[in-house]
């Protein structure tokens, strides 16, 4: 196997010279006919034709109990009905994308609607029905199910995505100290990854061997999870997820489904099918835990920031480590020689908290990039000049070198598009008829990291290449763009590379989440090339540096060998393997970018609207421009969601998440969203990875919500600090005259 | 979902006698059924019945049948030239394959968002009558602020038929037994008082044939939806409006509300204290003053009784523009 280290800076590679023409172009999705005429098959849709059973999970309806029995006769005795399965092994909620654990539920009730069985049938419909026959007695036990109450009593974990506590200096010292002190504190409410796709498995035993298709996000810790929870050497299961619906960081860990179909299949001897409904997806999944910030900056009278703190209050469930990481940006994002970034886990009896669409950042930023644009305010300085003057030449924390930082490209260029000029200078100014109007900017950024990830490329005979890798799709674009790099680095034309996805049986991968996957499958992919052509250089006989691979023909002085005539009737296989090295540790890597955002707010309502929304970023290379573009029109939108609608409520009284479907959870309809424009500059990062590139998925939406909220206090003079910004926050600082007179 | 056994209506009269919940587009009531909110032993699809045309009555009014469609309806030309108000509440409504689907008769009979009317496990008297109130004490934005009763504060849903209330509108039935009758609008619907579960004044077996709407009212038209986001999204607070100036006085004004009360809401000591005056921004304070007199909210509703009154006086100042 051929193994690249990121032990230093990448130089000039066959990606910059480009011969082939097709890495960064936008071409269509690989799979994309596949999709459009239902020919891609989800999780829940193999083994079609086959004879299977059909799963429904039985949920307990207390938000914090011991179970003392369960009486399945009643649903035993319903025609149809095959089996209920119950037990310790019976995961409560999806399990967290940091290690191999699983969360069996050992008889405890830990949230309201938590799956506690499943009832196995001849059809969907007779398992439905069954599941409320099943009988579950309850030992009530005392829950808590909010975090306002319990401020302070946060536990510091070592499980989370980053440090609880990042400090440097005496934060408290230079705060008390600073010539001008900005305190403040920021509420985010809990929010639900709200994929298309629903959690749903399909399993099948052979022998000892299960088989088993689920919407998974990291194969190859997902296949560790479900072998943990039923039970069996990992070796015993292949996990599939060809194509998936999306997973927002919510299929990052396993489903309570894998399992429990898994469990059914073995318990009927045949193939069960278990999809999770919406209502048990955003029960029994996992959810992003609600915060509170306290963001403290310290600056000299004239605006220079000299500390900074961010102190972060999330929820968790009992024994759960995982915690939003809201501080994560702020770390080596915004300048300060003493620096204090915290964050404390408050026990609630509430779904587990994991990851969602861009941990960390997307809470973190609405309130941080709402505080600068406070700050800026308070110095009378315009957004823009106050971050220009607010830049940190390194990393504040480290002192290491950024890898690449264009944040200040992408504001100047951003404000340039965007006529920031037009901007109104003072608060509630500018009103067309009965919409009051406002701008709004804020940064972005989003870590960056390298994961160790392997891919197989095959080539025949006839000098078609195949790419085997067990990353996945979530929709990104992965197909494509593993297409487009091994087409570009073998000079292949596009249609002579497939590539297979999404199968633990092929080269274990970084699987995708946190933006990494680009960057980490593609680089193994890269590296698998590099293998192949010093292969075809051995045949020749010459330095693999001199080959120049173009259109299924190597190059060689004035010689133009096509590709079969190399390989002479052999196939080859090379395997490639990228991992991270010391460019992670001695630069500080992350994308960069700027959102600018025009809103109208009804005068009389407090209804928002956004009118316009420009992000501009940075991310290295940019593999395929058209669904790097999508991926931020994603992450605007979500934005436009954060900033004015989502938010999943608990009923603090029982632990019940109300609205637990996708009419009363409310996310942006395109009604909510405007022509959005996305920029993306020409950028390489050399330290990132081989392909220069960086991750892109979770940029756009860090900071967008932020940029709205600004927008929406230059638009009314109304400074909402709890998100989501709905009209009953605004009421109260609307003008007392109604109607478009006023 | 429980079993249930099917029959399909193949005349208006046979409808009622087959003794089983009427099933149109489904919309709402298989919703309903999966979750066993509704768990009726029978359904009786009243799809192919012959209630899909829009007739000119004699008096110069249309008939409505129950099964057309919202878009259909939505669409019809003497709707939006002559009934504004209901075109715009209809497309204010759902979402596009929703009202494809959604039938007048069954819009009219649409069940409460309440959120835990719908979770099967939580203590809720329209669902399960004595079992309690979750609502009250709970998470209720979207809940009522007038009318409701210490044993429910939910709200009714509907666009249309707060459209439906401020055209005078008459709902044709026929009862199981065969005979006909025809309601009001306006005496339709009922408050929650001790019995939340019963919603309107339809009999068991009682068949909605048709919806009758009054010749055109002249005036200016309006329908002001207010909501979380910009489509897709049930009222907090919407107005239906139709008020007609004569020589700088209000000579007529129908005014009917959604959001705000477990049936479309109609006052009309708000309508008389219109009628007659000059409009002005203290009038229609005036106005505002008398719908919400008995305003109470529930804590996360609070926020639609300024908003209630904000988005009258806003709907009133529009369509009294230039009197
Ligand atoms: C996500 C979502 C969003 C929505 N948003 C909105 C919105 O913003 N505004 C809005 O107004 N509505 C909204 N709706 C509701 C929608 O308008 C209703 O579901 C629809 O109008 C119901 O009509 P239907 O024909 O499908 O009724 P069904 O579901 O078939 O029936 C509803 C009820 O009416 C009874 N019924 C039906 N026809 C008759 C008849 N002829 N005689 C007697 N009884 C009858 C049924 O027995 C049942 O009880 C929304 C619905 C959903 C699911
Ligand atoms: S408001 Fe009405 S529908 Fe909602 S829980 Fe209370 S009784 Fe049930």
């Amino acid at each position: 196997m051929n193994k690249h280290v990121m032990d230093e800076a990448i130089g000039e590679t066959r990606l910059d010279r480009n011969t082939q023409g097709v890495i960064g172009k936008g071409v269509d999705r690989y799979e994309g006919k596949l999709k459009v005429s239902g020919k891609a098959p989800y999780a829940y849709e193999h083994l079609i034709g086959e004879k299977v059973a059909y799963g429904y999970v039985v949920t307990a309806p207390i938000g914090r109990a011991k179970v003392k029995s369960i009486d399945a006769m009643a649903a035993q005795s319903l025609a149809g009905v095959l089996t209920v399965v119950s037990g310790d092994e019976v995961l409560h909620s999806s399990a967290q994308p940091l290690s191999p654990a699983v969360p069996a539920m050992k008889g405890e009730i830990l949230h309201y609607n938590q799956p506690v069985a499943l009832v196995v049938a001849e059809s969907f419909e007779i398992a439905r029905q069954a599941a409320k026959l099943v009988k579950v007695e309850y030992e009530a036990k005392e829950g808590h199910y909010e975090i306002e109450s319990r401020r302070g009593t946060g536990r510091a974990t070592e499980e989370g995505p980053m440090p609880a506590d990042t400090k440097r200096g005496d934060f408290e010292k230079a705060f008390a100290a600073a010539e001008v002190q900005f305190d403040q504190t920021y509420r985010t409410p809990s929010y639900q990854a709200a994929a298309m796709e629903p959690h749903a498995s399909v399993a099948k035993w052979d022998g000892d061997q299960l088989t088993i298709w689920s919407s998974c996000q990291l194969l190859d810790l997902n296949v560790q999870q479900i072998a943990n929870g039923i039970g069996v050497d990992p070796s015993k299961v292949r996990l599939l997820s060809p194509y998936i619906g999306g997973g927002f960081g919510s299929k990052l860990g396993i489903g309570p489904d894998a399992v429990l179909a898994a469990l059914g299949a073995k318990a009927v001897g045949r193939p069960v099918k278990l999809a999770l409904t919406r209502q048990n997806v955003f029960q029994a999944t996992s959810r992003r835990g609600e915060t509170i910030q306290r963001v403290r900056i310290g600056t000299t009278k004239d605006g220079k920031i000299t500390c900074f703190g961010h102190e972060s209050e999330t929820a968790n469930a009992e024994g759960e480590g995982f915690f939003e990481p809201s501080g994560i940006s702020t770390v080596f994002l915004y300048p300060g020689e003493d620096r204090l970034v915290t964050h404390r886990v408050i026990t609630t009896d509430v779904l587990t908290a994991s990851a969602c669409r861009a941990p960390g950042e997307a809470t973190g930023m609405l309130a941080t990039e709402s505080a600068l644009d406070e700050l800026a305010e308070r110095f009378g300085m315009d957004p823009v000049a106050f971050r220009k003057m607010n830049e940190p030449e390194k990393d504040p924390q480290e002192d290491l070198p950024f890898s690449s930082r264009r944040l200040l490209d992408c504001i100047d260029e951003g404000a340039r598009r965007f006529n920031w000029a037009d901007r109104p200078s003072k608060p509630a100014a500018r009103r067309e008829g009965e919409w009051l109007i406002g701008y709004g900017m804020s940064s972005a950024s989003r870590a960056n990291s390298l994961m160790a990830s392997s891919a197989e490329i095959e080539m025949s005979p006839e000098g078609r290449a195949i790419v085997k890798t067990s990353m996945t799709d979530i929709g990104t674009g992965t197909y494509t763009i593993l297409q487009q790099i091994a087409a570009e680095m073998l000079g292949l034309p596009l249609d002579h590379v497939d590539v297979l996805l999404g199968d633990t049986s092929l080269p274990e991968s970084s699987g995708s989440g946190g933006s990494w996957g680009a960057n980490s499958a593609g680089s193994s992919v890269y590296v698998a090339a590099e293998a192949l052509i010093e292969e075809f250089a051995k045949r020749l006989g010459v330095e693999a540096e001199t080959l120049t691979l173009k259109d299924g023909h190597a190059i060689s002085g004035n010689r133009q060998i096509p590709f079969a005539e190399i390989l002479n009737g052999d196939t080859i296989k090379v395997q490639g393997k990228i991992e991270p090295g010391d460019t992670s540790s001695n630069t500080n890597q992350a994308s960069y970018g700027a959102h600018f955002a025009e809103v109208a707010v009804n005068a009389t309502t407090g209804e928002t609207r956004v009118r316009r929304l420009l992000t501009v970023g940075t991310a290295g290379r940019i593999l395929n421009m058209k669904t790097a573009t999508s991926q931020c029109y994603g992450g605007q939108i979500w934005g436009i969601g954060y900033a004015l609608e989502e938010e999943l409520v608990v009923d603090p009284r029982s632990g019940l998440i109300v609205n637990h479907d996708l009419a009363e959870y409310h996310v942006p309809v395109h009604a909510d969203v405007p022509k959005l424009d996305v920029v993306l500059l020409e950028d390489r990062d050399p330290h990132a990875s081989p392909l220069a590139g960086k991750g892109i998925g979770e940029l756009a939406i860090a900071g967008v919500g932020a940029a709205i909220n600004n927008a929406i206090y230059n638009a009314t003079g109304a400074r909402i600090r709890s998100y989501p910004i709905t009209m009953d926050k605004l009421l109260s600082h609307l003008p007392d005259e109604v109607g478009e007179a006023a | 979902m429980r079993p249930f056994e099917y029959a399909r209506a193949s005349d208006v009269t046979e409808a009622g006698k087959l003794a089983g919940r009427f099933i149109a587009g489904g919309t709402n009531l298989l919703d309903l059924m999966k979750l066993e909110v509704e768990t009726p032993d029978k359904l009786v699809d009243i799809t192919r019945l012959p209630l899909r045309d829009i007739e000119t009555t004699d008096d110069g009014g249309l008939r409505i049948g129950a099964l057309v469609t919202n878009s259909d309806l939505a669409a019809d030309p003497r709707i939006r030239k002559d009934y504004e108000l209901l075109s715009r509440a209809l497309l204010a409504g759902a979402s596009g394959q929703l009202r494809n689907k959604a039938t007048t008769g069954g819009n009219l009979l649409q069940r409460t968002r309440c959120g835990y009317f719908y979770e099967t496990s939580q203590p809720c008297n329209k669902r399960e009558p004595g079992s309690g109130c979750a609502a009250i004490g709970g998470f209720n934005r979207i809940h009522a602020i007038l009318g409701a009763s210490k044993n429910c504060i939910a709200t009714h849903p509907s666009d249309m038929a707060v459209a439906m209330r401020a055209l005078g509108a008459v709902v044709e039935t026929q009862k199981a037994d065969g005979s006909t009758r025809e309601i009001a609008v306006d005496d339709f619907y009922r408050l929650p008082g001790d019995t939340p579960q019963i919603e309107s004044e339809l009999q068991e077996g009682e068949l909605i044939t048709a919806v009758r709407l009054p010749k055109p009212i002249a005036g200016v038209h309006r329908y002001r939806k207010v909501r979380d986001r910009a489509s897709y999204a049930f009222a907090l607070v919407s107005v239906a409006a139709i008020v007609r100036t004569d020589g700088g006085k209000i000579a007529e004004a129908r005014l009917a509300f959604g959001g705000l009360a477990h049936m479309p809401w109609r006052d009309e000591a708000v309508e008389k204290a219109l009628i007659g005056e000059a409009p002005s921004m203290a009038l229609f304070d005036k106005a505002a003053d008398i719908l919400l007199a008995e305003a109470r909210g529930q804590g996360e509703n609070d926020f639609k009784i300024p908003l209630a009154r904000r988005t009258l006086k806003a709907v009133l100042a529009d369509a009294t523009k230039g009197a």
